[in-house]
């Protein structure tokens, strides 16, 4: 999109979030909104990351805790599953590896250079309870 | 007509009304509040925003978050701009000028704790008063976070801020915290409580009761703040599970000024002591010379949960 300079913005200046009328947003679902460009959701944050979460769809139980406490509304959940991630907007806080419930956990923070492939194919195993 | 909430599960298919790519810092609990908030209802929601961190991250040019009205208003008259714009909605709606009469509508005003115990304080206070059907949630991160980190009326005792250094001769800020749920209480508002984003469930039954209600509403939020509490920002959950625990923060609601109940009791009651260890902000207290007032902290906390309880029980 285009940036106005400091001196072109007008005072009091609107953000529309949608291209177009929307009546209707607590009913539609994220991919069949019409957000405009000055939505924060075309933009991303994911340059701010230096770990990042990895789900690991076997061990889920898609109880989703991560969900609601996600800051960043990037858990994807359709449905009551969990889909995935967005690495888009998710910053790598870590919030929903730790409020992650299962054993294994189903959601790690790995650094932000290491493949997905390769950190899913070595998922750690179940660990016993300590007693 | 508000929405039903059974679980987690179904909650979780609202479809988000607050989009990411906000510049909040990462693990930052405000989000978490809001998002909660506008997932709860499927009411048109009008918010008001007071200046503070919540209005600069969410709404830097060229950028908005937010799918709702929203608009943002000085420091101090998030209350005022939530009540004028339910004034002309009712206006309005007499007059029979609104398209669309039926539709609920919702009147929010967000502040955080500067702009609600300080600078607001009188806004909020007349608009309250003055008996606006509008629901206003204070998101109280105990320091002027977005300023670089100075004390406000609602810093707790011994926590270092900029303005109050722990040092040689100081052990950071020797102000109480200011009681505002029971200030808002006073002011007779017929529901006041107090909301922490790890009890999700909690929060949000309170949230639909405050946004039913008639009439003024103040929420009290625990919001804990990463750079100034200085935690690590996977650990938000986590300090606000031990803020809830060891009852710094309790959970309770009142109704109507008077009819006080407490909707959350821990199992195990943390001691204080483990809530301030491990946040930065309170790490010189566990000195020798400043050990006294850990003590009279837990003290106040003990008295406050006794005074809470006697309260539920009398019901005033």
């Amino acid at each position: 999109m285009e940036y106005k300079g400091w001196d072109q913005v007008e005072a009091g200046a609107v953000l529309p979030s949608f291209s177009q009328k929307s009546c209707d947003v607590v009913n539609q679902k994220q991919e069949e909104r019409n957000y405009a460009d000055t939505n924060s959701y075309t933009a991303s944050v994911s340059d701010w990351r230096v770990f990042k979460p990895v789900f690991n769809k076997d061990v889920c139980i898609d109880c989703q805790n991560c969900w609601v406490f996600c800051p960043d509304t990037a858990i994807v959940s359709r449905d009551k599953a969990m889909l995935g991630i967005d690495y888009d907007h998710c910053k790598g806080c870590g919030i929903c590896a730790e409020v992650c419930p299962t054993n294994p956990k189903s959601l790690i923070m790995f650094f932000e250079n290491e493949e997905n492939e390769e950190v899913l194919s070595q998922w750690p195993e179940k660990k016993k309870k300590e007693k | 007509m508000s929405k039903i909430i059974k679980n987690l599960k179904q909650f979780s298919t609202s479809n988000d009304r607050f989009e990411g790519a906000h510049l909040l810092c990462p693990g930052c609990a405000h989000s978490i509040i809001v998002r909660e908030l506008l997932n709860c209802t499927d009411d048109n929601l009008v918010i008001a925003n007071a200046t503070g961190c919540l209005e600069v991250c969410t709404a830097v040019y060229p950028h908005t978050s937010w799918d709702a009205s929203w608009i943002h208003i000085g420091f101090e008259n998030a209350a005022t701009a939530a009540s004028g714009a339910e004034a002309m909605y009712k206006t309005l709606k007499r007059k029979g000028r609104l398209k669309d009469p039926n539709k609920p509508v919702k009147f929010v005003a967000f502040g955080g704790d500067g702009a609600t115990y300080d600078i607001g304080f009188q806004f909020l206070s007349g608009a309250v008063e003055r008996g606006h059907d509008f629901t206003y949630i204070c998101l109280d991160n105990e320091v002027y976070a977005n300023t670089g980190g100075q004390r406000s009326s609602s810093t707790p005792r011994g926590a270092s801020t900029t303005t109050t250094p722990a040092g040689r001769v100081s052990y950071g800020n020797k102000k109480y915290k200011k009681d505002m749920v029971a200030i808002m209480a006073a002011h007779g508002a017929p529901y006041v409580a107090q909301v922490a984003p790890n009890k999700w469930k909690d929060m949000v039954k309170k949230y639909q009761k405050a946004l039913a209600t008639k009439g003024p509403v103040y929420i009290n939020a625990m919001s804990a703040c990463t750079t100034e509490w200085k935690f690590p920002a996977d650990k938000t959950i986590d300090i606000s599970d031990m803020g809830t625990d060891s009852l710094v923060f309790p959970l309770y609601e009142i109704e109507n000024g008077t009819k006080l109940t407490i909707t959350y009791r821990p199992k195990n009651i943390v001691p204080v002591r483990d809530y301030l260890g491990v946040q930065g902000r309170f790490k010189h207290l566990f000195k020798k010379e400043n050990e006294h007032v850990i003590e009279e902290m837990q003290k106040a906390v003990n008295e406050k949960w006794e005074l809470l309880q006697r309260r539920e029980e009398v019901g005033v």
